[in-house]
């Protein structure tokens, strides 16, 4: 590990002499900072030395050190490593001071860390609870919290074997008397409406009569959108302020779907996390899974070879899920638009031939686990693989053009989609906007090519791009995307070797104490696993990075001055999977 | 010209119904209640009407398709069931739900445990498939199933699974898996070769230093 701390830009100590050092703990290659100069260190990381992608924020908590540990990747849009900046704190006075005004993709960010560990981002303009509930006491993700069902800090659980005393945690535990309430906050029947304004935030401020510019004096009017909406993709929720029809204010609240995936994660297995990964953005099964086994075979190193074949069927598997993922997105764009099922309903034709290849190898349609670290579960067999041949080399180039030609000229779509919802490149690398959001507004940032992991250095293709941010570009930039999957996909079936598909795949996988963040292109943008081992056979930090979340960010941004009927389209063009959002 | 796009899209649709029908016509009665039909309709080559009319039609499930656990037994000559489960622990380990309790069964007379599962639970209910069990099992003892129709009216007792309703036969597990039980079988009968072939060395070894001795 020293090795590569030497080789990594060195230029931060060197512009910061007194303020940045290099961590140096075992495991560790990030770089430490005070809070007091956090801002002005960012600053310069943005403007002077070109990390101007924030891509990751979130918070270790060092219990046994009274410590809390707020950790950063920056990220260059140019491409390259991540750097990783860390900020220590007292754990009983976590106060850092916000990155918004730098970086504004920390906004949804820094305020997930709030909710769950209890870290403080001073001058954040609204640093509210975004995953769970306003009356929801403590922070889950602190190491000292324990859940309601709680039964002991690490799986395996002690009373499954050699005796296994059998019983239901909620028998024990009934439904009511295992919430606690903080104080002052009587019951969920009893929500004061003060409470509800505070959701919704500044919104608040906004709701009430104005004079437009004719002088007529109208009202604004506040809309609750979601979260059970059939436009919002599942259970999420927009907060609106509306003059008329356009919209004023925006904000998202979300939560709904929120099962404290990190916490449970931390409680796993590095193995066991592999199939909850999997109901992650549960229609891109494979993609998580190869984000995880990404990370924890960074931590791994050189104890953990991945076999050729194994390599090749990772791409196969990878590549399969962004098709399936874009052109049931673009279904669903559609839908949004108005035009009800039938380009839905086209999508999940070739979604399904896609699930039984998924089905025939990994054993699931949606829930693949399919992944392991060094490796994956197994072969695919003789008479799929023929299978696939067949759909990569005839059915799915004949329904992409199909679908190209049934959609790409409509002039209804070319109407409801071009010039709404536009994010301009600054904009989206601000926000923190990953993926074919990204792309579409004219960053070519595509990771299988900025910072190449597993084989796609091999393997010939283009990154798409969209020019004008709106969109209709980021439908066009996802039906590319499908087309350079399937090159990719022509290449990786052409080339696949003969061989194993894993070489050990214990069940007791330890890793050596450190951090990691490994990070894929997922079909809806960058999926990173932020991991900190302490050497046992549980992760002591699990983060993740979720594009959906942090895609959403700018959601306010491309919807204000548009009309509310447009917010649905952007909405889907953005294409979340709340599974994701919430986690 | 404006609206184009739009008739060359209806086009695509247009296509589609027609194509409908075409397949019906050309295939006539096959197309539906039939293996061939349901084989026809999962293929690279179908156009038209792609669904399939479950329950009175079902997708065949492919041999690695997992969905809850079982616990294989072999049936011996005597017609005496011989569960292969060893109660070593390695699922419940694994299982990154803990969905699986094992009570280990100990010998009553000298108190250390024997080598078979006393009780054994299942709650599928917190189940995941993820297949773990199955897949570090080093006795194949605990195997994936096939059956998905496992819907019923009860959530609680029903759906925690027991020794008796978790047991199936091996010939079962080879119904369903034929490829992985003739691999394994092929794995098994060579491990039982070479432990007949290294016994009866001994054996002969032992004669031999008899001989030698006398």
């Amino acid at each position: 590990m020293s090795e590569t701390t030497t080789t990594l830009p060195s230029e931060l100590v060197k512009r910061f002499p007194q303020k940045v050092k290099a961590d140096e703990r075992d495991g560790y290659e990030g770089y430490l900072v005070s809070s007091k100069d956090l801002v002005e260190v960012a600053t310069a990381l943005r403007d002077e030395l070109g990390y101007d992608y924030l891509s990751s924020v979130t918070a270790v908590d060092y219990i046994d050190d009274n410590m809390m540990e707020v950790v950063y990747h920056f990220y260059k849009s140019t491409g390259g490593r991540e750097l990783t900046l860390s900020v220590q704190v007292s754990r009983d006075k976590a106060e850092v001071p916000t990155l918004y005004e730098v970086f504004p993709s920390a906004d949804f960010q820094e305020r997930e860390v709030w909710d769950l560990l209890g870290v403080k981002f001073t001058g954040h303009p609204d640093l509210r609870r975004i995953l769970m509930w306003e009356g929801f006491e403590g922070h889950p993700l602190r190491k000292d919290y324990k859940e309601a069902f709680y039964q002991e800090d690490t799986k395996p659980f002690s009373n499954r074997w050699p005796e296994g005393e059998i019983y239901r945690a909620e028998d024990k535990n009934p439904f009511g008397k295992n919430v606690v309430y903080p104080k002052g906050f009587s019951s969920p029947e009893g929500v004061d409406p003060e409470v509800d304004a505070e959701m919704y935030g500044d919104l608040r401020d906004l709701a009430g009569a104005h004079v437009d510019d004719d002088g007529l004096a109208t009202d604004f009017v506040t809309v609750n959108m979601g979260p059970q909406h059939p436009s919002t993709h599942g259970v999420f929720r927009m907060g609106v302020v509306l003059d008329g029809e356009i919209i004023v204010a925006l904000k998202p609240v979300m939560g709904y779907l929120h099962r404290n995936h990190e916490k449970i994660g931390e409680r796993n297995t590095y193995l066991g996390n592999m199939p909850f990964t999997d109901r992650l953005d549960y229609l891109s099964s494979m993609a998580n899974n190869f984000s995880y086994a990404v990370a924890v075979e960074k931590m791994l190193g050189d104890k953990v070879k991945v076999p050729e074949r194994a390599e090749y069927l990772r791409v196969i598997m990878a590549e399969l899920t962004r098709i399936s993922n874009h052109i049931w997105a673009i279904g669903f764009l559609l839908n949004d638009l108005g035009a009800y099922f039938t380009p839905t309903l086209y999508a999940t034709e070739e979604r399904e031939l896609i699930l039984d290849i998924f089905e025939a190898t990994a054993g699931s349609r949606m829930m693949c686990n399919y992944f392991r670290f060094g490796g994956v579960s197994r072969d695919i067999p003789e008479e799929y693989f023929v299978k696939l041949k067949r759909l990569v080399h005839e059915r799915l180039p004949r329904k992409v053009d199909d679908l190209d030609r049934y959609l790409t000229d409509n002039e209804i779509i070319k109407e409801r989609c071009q010039g709404v919802g536009v994010l301009t490149p600054d904009e989206a690398i601000a926000y923190g906007a990953s993926g074919p959001v990204l792309r579409a507004s004219g960053v070519p940032y595509d990771i299988r090519r900025a910072e190449p992991y597993g084989i796609y250095d091999r393997f010939d293709f283009d990154v798409s791009v969209g020019y004008h941010g709106d969109t209709y570009d980021r439908y066009l930039v996802r039906m590319f995307e499908v087309r350079q999957s399937l090159k990719i996909l022509e290449q990786a079936v052409r080339d696949i070797p003969e061989g194993p598909v894993i070489l050990k795949n214990p069940y007791n996988v330890r890793v050596p104490a450190g951090e990691a963040y490994g990070r894929t292109e997922a079909p809806k943008g960058e999926l990173g696993f932020y991991l900190v081992s302490d050497g046992t056979a549980n992760p002591f930090r699990y983060h993740i990075r979720s594009p959906s979340f942090i895609n959403i960010t700018a959601l306010e941004k491309m919807c204000v001055g548009g009309k509310i009927a447009d917010a649905v389209a952007v909405l889907g063009s953005i294409d979340i999977v709340l599974g994701e959002v919430d986690r | 010209m404006f609206g184009k796009g739009i008739l060359k899209g209806f086009s695509v649709t247009l296509r589609h119904i027609w194509r409908t029908y075409w397949d019906d016509l050309r295939r006539g009665r096959k197309r539906y209640n039939t293996e061939e039909g349901i084989e026809y309709r999962r293929s690279a080559d179908v156009e038209g009407l792609f669904t399939v009319k479950y329950p009175e039609e079902k997708l065949p499930t492919p041999e690695e398709f997992r969905y809850i656990p079982f616990l294989v037994y072999d049936e011996k000559e005597d017609g005496s069931e011989q569960i292969r489960c060893t109660s070593c622990g390695i699922c419940a380990k694994v299982c990154p739900p803990q969905c699986i309790w094992i009570y280990q069964t100990t010998d009553p007379e000298t108190g250390r445990p024997r080598p078979e599962p006393m009780e054994f639970y299942i709650d599928i209910d917190i189940c995941m498939n993820c297949g773990y069990c199955a897949e570090y099992c080093p006795f194949d003892a605990i195997k994936m199933d096939h059956d998905y129709e496992i819907a019923s009216y009860d959530r609680k007792e029903a759906h925690l699974f027991d020794l008796e309703h978790l047991m199936k036969p091996a010939s079962y597990y080879a119904e369903i898996r034929p490829e992985n039980y003739a691999r394994e079988e092929a794995i098994r009968q060579e491990k039982e070769a070479k432990k007949a072939a290294a016994a009866k060395r001994k054996a002969e070894r032992a004669a031999k230093a008899d001989a030698d001795s006398e």
